[in-house]
């Protein structure tokens, strides 16, 4: 990882549509090696996947989002890495960390609806060994998600010309 | 009635934009490259540090010389950056942005019928700054097959018998040029052997792509006669804060601040405030800005050598300055029928001083979106109306 490297993930977490010809231009460097180092990087497991940011509220489908803490017995061995394993493979959770402070593990859960995140919690995560607790937190709105804020905000105005 | 106005500001030139500025009002939808000012907000925790000062009641002036803590963070930062050494107390002046500083540095040291250099293309407000004071301001030429760097024989050439200062802005504002250490060390020996005062803006210092920086006042014999202007709107995102810095020898210091306690009294508190939380943490914001001005410059580059509109790659500052030659129309002309045509605002080299003209002063300040669609603009532009 170098510089142009660093440059390069930056570019492509903002916008992961450039085409490698854009990005050789804005990086000082050739196409062929630009797609030299995507490969890479792609290897090397540092770029995961290319998404799309999505306001979901804006797109009105209506689905319910929550972030779920979980207060987990840490197993002998493995600490908190086979329930997390477990957790990870369900669907509904798009996100899973381990934190610190008095819950372990975060869960960012969707569902159709609140009674669908309800059941998931009550039916699968709940009663899971190791899992003392929960705490389920519906998401009313989001203001800002990986780095893009949502909140509609003209930019100042700026005079035509200054010098 | 007697005429009030005085021979001094009738003889100064009004701006060569007017006409520009008032039609662009008139316009819908305009993609302006005509602004010299980042299109970023000042980084939040600047804003954050300001608020908060002005809740506790931050609000009354400060010292003359701007508040202490923002003296040594400025000092401290210009030594570890770019090597030079100012005393924060006697050496060093927090100014109402670089214009307050560059008009106080050139009263302090001009009398009447002094000679002030002024390299060219350059900032419109250096030579009326100098007819105000009531010198005479010399154009010198910087050249477009020097990449537009100050060369110096050409100024040599300037020099009279009456030549008190020199006035550079390197990193350029409108060329982008860039003088590196050996560069301003030619220059250096003209100023030294001619015994002269050298008025350094190096405003856009942090926008410089490749390398580091050279300071005019870091070249060996020049601190102790260079007045090395500086200040945080261009690298801070901080325009509307009006916050900069004059630095000079102890004696040319306090001579600017006399005027500048008459003039100003102090810059404002707020803006000195959010200077200071720049310098204290905004470091990687700043960076991170400046490589975004990297990115668009080369994307925007590329794309006026593509239309047919022949660019160096400005090597700092945010502006790139392409040629009209090939396309048959002057650079009044080209900027004119461009916002009539096609809604995209430039300005004319003409009004930026010698060698600016044929010329036009591209700010690539503004998104990449807005970039993109102005080249794609610019050579409809061209297809329609080369000859």
């Amino acid at each position: 990882m170098d510089e142009k490297d660093l440059l390069l993930l930056r570019l492509l977490e903002e916008n992961s549509r450039l085409s490698p010809d854009e990005l050789a231009i804005m990086a000082e460097i050739t196409g062929e090696e630009v797609q030299c180092r995507i490969a890479a990087l792609e290897e090397a497991k540092i770029i995961r996947s290319y998404t799309t940011i999505i306001d979901w509220e804006r797109a009105a489908n209506g689905e319910v989002a929550a972030i779920i803490e979980l207060k987990v017995n840490p197993e002998r061995d493995y600490g908190y890495d086979r329930i997390a394993d477990r957790l990870a493979n369900f669907r509904e959770v798009k996100a899973l960390r381990l934190v610190t402070g008095v819950y372990d593990l975060q869960l960012h859960v969707t569902g159709k609806t609140m009674q669908d995140v309800a059941r998931f919690v009550s039916e699968y995560i709940a009663p899971m060994d190791r899992i003392r607790e929960t705490a389920t937190h519906i998401i009313m709105k989001t203001y800002k998600e990986n780095g893009q804020n949502f909140c509609e905000k003209e930019p100042g105005e700026r005079l035509p010309y200054s010098l | 009635m007697r005429d009030f106005v005085s021979r001094r500001a009738r003889v100064i030139p009004p701006s060569g934009i007017r006409k520009f500025f008032d039609l662009a009002l008139t316009m819908e939808e305009v993609i302006s490259l005509g602004v010299g000012e980042p299109d970023f907000c000042t980084p939040w925790n600047l804003c954050e540090a300001s608020i908060y000062s002005i809740e506790q009641g931050g609000t009354s002036y400060t010292p003359n010389r701007g508040i202490q803590p923002l003296r040594e963070a400025v000092s401290h930062w210009l030594s570890s950056h770019y090597g030079v050494n100012y005393n924060p107390d006697t050496e060093m002046i927090i100014t109402t942005g670089v214009s307050e500083g560059l008009d106080i540095a050139i009263r302090a040291v001009t009398d009447p019928g002094d000679e002030l250099i002024v390299a060219e293309p350059s900032y419109v407000s250096y030579s009326p700054c100098v007819t105000l004071a009531g010198g005479i301001p010399i154009p010198v030429e910087c050249l477009e097959k020097d990449h537009f760097k100050l060369r110096a024989d050409c100024l040599m050439e300037a020099i009279s018998p009456k030549t008190k200062a020199i006035i550079i802005n390197f990193p350029n504002n409108p060329t982008g040029a860039v003088m590196r250490r050996e560069d301003l060390m030619a220059i250096s020996d003209v100023v030294i052997d001619h015994d002269l005062l050298l008025i350094s803006d190096e405003v856009y210092s942090e926008l410089t792509y490749t390398g580091t920086h050279a300071s005019a006042a870091a070249i060996e014999g020049m601190q102790e006669r260079t007045i090395l202007l500086n200040g945080f709107s261009k690298a801070y995102a901080m325009t509307g804060w009006r916050i900069g810095y004059l630095c000079a020898p102890r004696e040319l210091c306090d001579a600017a601040l006399k005027i500048h306690q008459y003039v100003m009294l102090c810059a404002p508190a707020m803006g000195q405030v959010a200077a200071l939380e720049g310098l204290r943490r905004g470091e990687e914001e700043k960076d991170r800005m400046v490589q975004e001005y990297r990115v668009r410059r080369n994307l925007f580059v590329e794309g006026l050598n593509r239309i047919g509109l022949p660019c160096h790659l400005p090597e700092g500052a945010f502006y790139a300055f392409p040629s009209v030659d090939n396309t048959g129309l002057s650079d009044l002309e080209f900027a004119e029928r461009l916002l009539k045509d096609e809604h995209v605002a430039v300005v004319p080299g003409s009004v930026l001083g010698q060698g600016g003209k044929n010329h036009l002063r591209c700010a690539y300040a503004v998104s990449r979106k807005d970039l993109a669609e102005a080249i794609k603009r610019m050579a409809h532009f061209i297809a329609t109306n080369s000859h």
